[in-house]
């Protein structure tokens, strides 16, 4: 069965629990309940109303547990059997679930997880082989970020800014086994943007969109990391480019500027250019000048220095490099392509080789690993 | 959130500063060791951040392949083999500090006299499985 309806119910349905005076807790739970009934009954007796379907049967649960709860703790059932009649607009529920499972009390790995779960309508199961957890950690992550949160009042308006690191969060992480994170953090960004006119919503949904236009010339054949400027553009995906760069362009006119635009304007410039030679570095620069400008970030830093190379020559990026912590991410790798640049293919290959060492994953590691050599050939 | 590799080792580690051997343990204190152990395990579980944890034979062998159709070449267990492992805990937490901070209560599990072996645990990061696509 095809289960893209149900998590997009997902969170509209938690969101008729909540109106109708469930705490948020107890629907998330019933809810699940309701969804893998679903997956048992619906092959075989599909509902003229899937949403209806959804919130008669969660209730139901949701009302069983509570009063189960409430015997067991010698109380009288506070529910009410007849649901208050408050329809509320599907829209707002699931906005108000954005902010509450991205909540800033919450760790961001919390968050990640809750958001999956509600927003995404995604298993434990699945959340947990994501992640590569068991099911009962992840079940345990999930159920003390529910606990966490379950104080906050679900109609205050929440902070944008957390659900927006989220959801990047989520798509950084790619996608391992059956669970296409990137995919799916591009369906709930999506669905934000589509409820929010916040410029950075935008901002993110068209970066998510560029980068992941790139994603099937990243990997070549063999699974190494093949890096930007040697990616086939052929590869990349014109259709969510042209998507990433409309969405991009409309944010950018209503001239309120954030990081997420920012780096999108940079990922659009790349998909601009139809060979590596013809990127404009010179914008990239200055996009990057921004970003630091909006961050201080001292990645963003990191990365002005890389492009300030390819503007200036790479005697400027190595000059700007020099100016920004050793100890930064990625700092040794950037300094072996400027001195490759400049001609120091001795240096280049020795800091190749030391950037590998201090690779923060394999795929890196082995491309670091592989410039060293070559490096190492040509110098003789 | 990042994964670390918790390493105890039969040999190769610095001295415990509790260094009495496990065989010279009484009973109850190695109970009260495996229970402590269990607990800390379960403990993970509940804050969402276990991932698996083994313990390891201390004999081992040294295998590699020794040409076409030829049977792999054992060897072993050394005697001077410095470093044995003798069990791991892989956890998934926020930060290297939490880290830290798991494998030291992980270090003060009861030993002889009951009193915290405080052995020394290595603490090493996984590399991640998300690369980036840098520009």
């Amino acid at each position: 069965m095809d289960d893209s309806l149900l998590r997009i119910l997902t969170p509209e349905v938690i969101g008729v629990l909540v109106r109708r005076g469930a705490d948020f807790a107890g629907a998330e739970d019933a809810v699940q309940e309701s969804l893998a009934e679903a997956v048992r009954v619906w092959p075989d007796d599909p509902p003229r109303d899937p949403k209806g379907w959804l919130i008669t049967v969660a209730w139901r649960r949701f009302l069983d547990a509570a009063r189960a709860d409430a015997s067991r703790r010698h109380r009288e059932a506070r529910v009410e059997e007849e649901p208050p009649p408050v329809p509320g607009p599907a829209v707002d529920d699931t906005l108000q679930l954005y902010f509450l499972c991205a909540h800033p009390s919450l760790t961001p790995a919390s968050a990640v997880a809750l958001t999956l779960r509600a927003v995404g309508g995604l298993t434990t199961r699945q959340i947990a082989r994501a992640y590569l957890v068991p099911e009962a950690t992840m079940a345990q992550r999930i159920s003390r970020a529910k606990r966490i949160v379950s104080g906050v009042r679900f109609d205050r308006p929440g902070d944008l800014a957390t659900v927006l690191r989220v959801l990047y969060l989520v798509f950084n992480e790619g996608y391992s086994g059956e669970v296409d994170l990137a995919a799916e953090a591009i369906r709930l960004t999506r669905r934000l943007a589509a409820m929010t006119r916040h410029e950075e919503v935008a901002g993110l949904l068209a970066l998510m969109l560029l980068h992941h236009a790139r994603r099937p010339a990243r990997t070549a054949a063999d699974g190494n990391l093949v890096p930007l400027a040697e990616q086939d553009r052929g590869l990349w995906d014109t259709r969510l480019i042209a998507e990433g760069v409309d969405i991009l362009q409309a944010a950018l006119a209503r001239d309120r500027l954030g990081e997420f635009q920012a780096q999108a304007a940079i990922a659009a410039l790349h998909a601009d250019a139809r060979t590596a030679e013809e990127t404009d570095w010179v914008q990239i620069v200055e996009w990057y000048d921004e970003l630091v400008r909006l961050t201080g970030s001292p990645v963003a830093r990191l990365n002005r220095a890389v492009a300030l190379g390819e503007a200036d020559g790479p005697r400027a990026g190595l000059a700007a490099l020099a100016e920004l912590d050793p100890a930064l991410p990625r700092h040794t790798a950037a300094a072996a392509y400027l001195h490759e640049r400049a001609g120091d293919l001795v240096t280049a290959a020795r800091l190749y080789a030391e950037a590998a060492g201090e690779a923060p994953n394999p795929a890196e590691r082995d491309h670091l690993t592989r410039q060293a050599a070559r490096l190492r050939e040509r110098a003789g | 959130m990042a994964k670390y590799l918790l390493l105890k080792h039969y040999r190769g580690a610095p001295a415990a500063v509790n260094d009495v051997p496990m065989d010279r343990w009484t009973p109850e204190e190695l109970a009260a060791h495996v229970q402590y152990m269990r607990d800390f395990a379960d403990r993970l579980v509940e804050s969402g951040e276990y991932v698996d944890s083994r313990a390891l034979s201390p004999e081992g062998t040294f295998v590699r392949y020794d040409g076409e159709g030829r049977p792999p070449v054992t060897d072993g267990p050394f005697a001077e083999t410095k470093d044995l492992i003798a069990g791991w805990m892989l956890i998934d937490v926020e930060s290297y500090d939490r880290a830290l901070e798991l494998a030291a209560e992980l270090s003060a599990a009861p030993g002889a006299g009951g009193e915290p072996v405080r052995e020394w645990l290595e603490v090493r990061p996984l590399l991640s499985d998300a690369p980036a696509d840098a520009e």
